[in-house]
């Protein structure tokens, strides 16, 4: 049996508005990172020098068995541990010069988180779970509901805005969840295991719209197991042992580097 | 694959000629299976020949006509109700290769794994495009219809084989892990049988 199927082509999409970083600079990039746990003969190493780029429009997948070190990539790239050496620098900056509070407020301006388990505030509605970090970085309430409406709006969600997460399904819960990872002008969403919790056919509209996320602007990486989900990504790449095995591009991803080469 | 089959389908919309059937078989397919001209006419003329299909005049343009029979009809409504037969799987060279590296000597199976899974997964990466690109709008005919179900099955035999390949490898480090931690067998007078050995598929030849 042969196989022919037509190779995609990359169409131009057009990108959200952002704060202005300099044409090609990677939003996150990991410089040499590693993490280690214990000492002596008890020391584990969980990462061991990874090097990563993740670009504005690209998607990221990164697969690995258990232990492999996803999850630690995942949480030094949002800031929410810190690396025993190496640099993790997010639109520019290297979060290690920032001090606690500086790295605080970098994730709350420019990381957006999507967890397994949704992680919205149950006693907040839709359109509020998505204003809050807005609110919280000091933009006015009125602003930030408006924002979150707009967002809704975007991702054909308005009609469940006044809803509370116990009244929505868990599609709905993650694609709002994704709405507020990127509110305002974050670029970065950092999803780990985004679908794990949902049947296939809603993992698989959560992803289109991640996906869409990434088209229109955004970076992102995603922690899965599942190859089908991973799928959606323009790279995967492989964990073992807390290294980089191997990586792919897609065909698109392929030829836009081809060009890029070209030029 | 049945061509045999899928011309059959095509024919019970209507008759039709030969590069008519192949260039619906592929609209059908997404020109996942391309067939050339030749291997068409050769399946009519089989079908002819054992009555399902019959040389039913000509078009406008000269071309021959071909049209189902009761009895070509009967064959398709068999082959739609029975399942593809699975008790006698095609030969598979993944599998085969697997099999083969276990324990040859100068290979690194791990090595082998990873390569396959890189090709496995760019593939899905590439369907997967197709597949949004096919969602982008609804599907607005039954080729679209069709094709979106030929992608989702490759990407679900994809996957199928990026999880047996995820499995082999974890299987593999674990009976690497038991072996390094086991003592030493004791050399045995006689071979240990397993209780009950299971009947295995048997392979096509």
């Amino acid at each position: 049996m042969s196989s022919h199927v037509p190779s995609a082509s990359p169409s131009p999409t057009p990108r959200l508005s952002a704060a202005p970083l300099p044409v090609d600079a990677p939003v996150l990039e990991l410089r040499d990172l590693t993490r280690t746990h214990g000492t002596g003969i008890a020391e584990v190493h969980a990462l061991r020098g990874i090097n990563l780029s993740v670009h504005t429009g690209e998607l990221v997948a990164v697969m690995g068995p258990s232990g492999s070190g996803k999850s630690t990539l995942l949480t030094l790239a949002g800031g929410l541990d810190t690396a025993s050496s190496g640099q993790v620098v997010i639109e520019g900056q290297d979060i290690s010069t920032l001090g606690r509070k500086g790295v605080a407020a970098l994730r709350r301006r420019s990381v957006g988180y999507v967890f397994q388990d949704y992680n919205l505030i149950p006693a907040l509605t839709a359109a509020e779970n998505i204003a809050l970090p807005r609110e919280l970085d000091g933009v006015s309430v009125r602003k930030a509901r408006k924002e979150a409406r707009a967002a809704l709006e975007e991702m054909d969600l308005l009609q469940i805005a006044d809803r509370f997460p116990d009244e929505m399904s868990g599609g709905q819960q993650q694609r709002v969840a994704i709405a507020r990872a990127l509110v305002g002008d974050r670029r970065l969403v950092l999803a780990d295991e985004p679908t794990g919790a949902l049947d296939s056919e809603t993992g698989e509209a959560v992803l289109a719209l991640l996906r869409n996320r990434c088209d229109q602007g955004a970076a992102g990486v995603m922690v899965t197991h599942e190859p089908r989900y991973a799928a959606w990504a323009d790279r995967v790449v492989f964990l073992r042992d807390g290294s980089i095995v191997d990586q792919t591009l897609s065909t698109a991803a392929d030829s836009l580097l081809a060009v890029e080469g070209a030029e | 694959m049945s061509i045999r089959h899928g011309l059959l389908a095509l024919l019970e919309r209507g008759p039709r000629y030969g590069s008519q059937l192949r260039t619906e078989f592929e609209s059908r397919t997404g020109s996942t299976w391309p067939l050339n001209v030749g291997q068409v006419y050769t399946t009519l003329s089989r079908l002819e020949r054992d009555g399902m299909v019959v040389q039913d005049g000509e078009d406008d343009q000269g071309h021959a006509l071909y049209s189902i029979t009761d009895g070509g009809r009967a064959e398709l409504r068999s082959w739609f109700e029975t399942p593809v037969d699975r008790s006698n799987p095609p030969r598979d060279e993944l599998a085969i290769k697997l099999a083969m590296a276990v324990g040859a000597p100068g290979v690194d199976i791990r090595a082998v794994i990873q390569s396959q899974r890189h090709h496995t997964v760019k593939a899905m990466q590439d369907y997967t495009r197709l597949k949004a690109q096919a969602l982008a709008d609804v599907p607005a005919n039954r080729d679209e219809v069709a094709w979106l179900l030929v992608l989702e099955q490759l990407i679900f035999q994809a996957e199928a084989e990026a999880r047996w390949l995820d499995h082999c490898e974890s299987r593999l480090v674990r009976l690497a892990e038991a072996a390094a931690t086991d003592p030493e067998p004791e050399t045995r007078t006689t071979s240990r049988a397993p209780a009950r050995t299971p009947a295995r598929p048997r392979p096509r030849r």
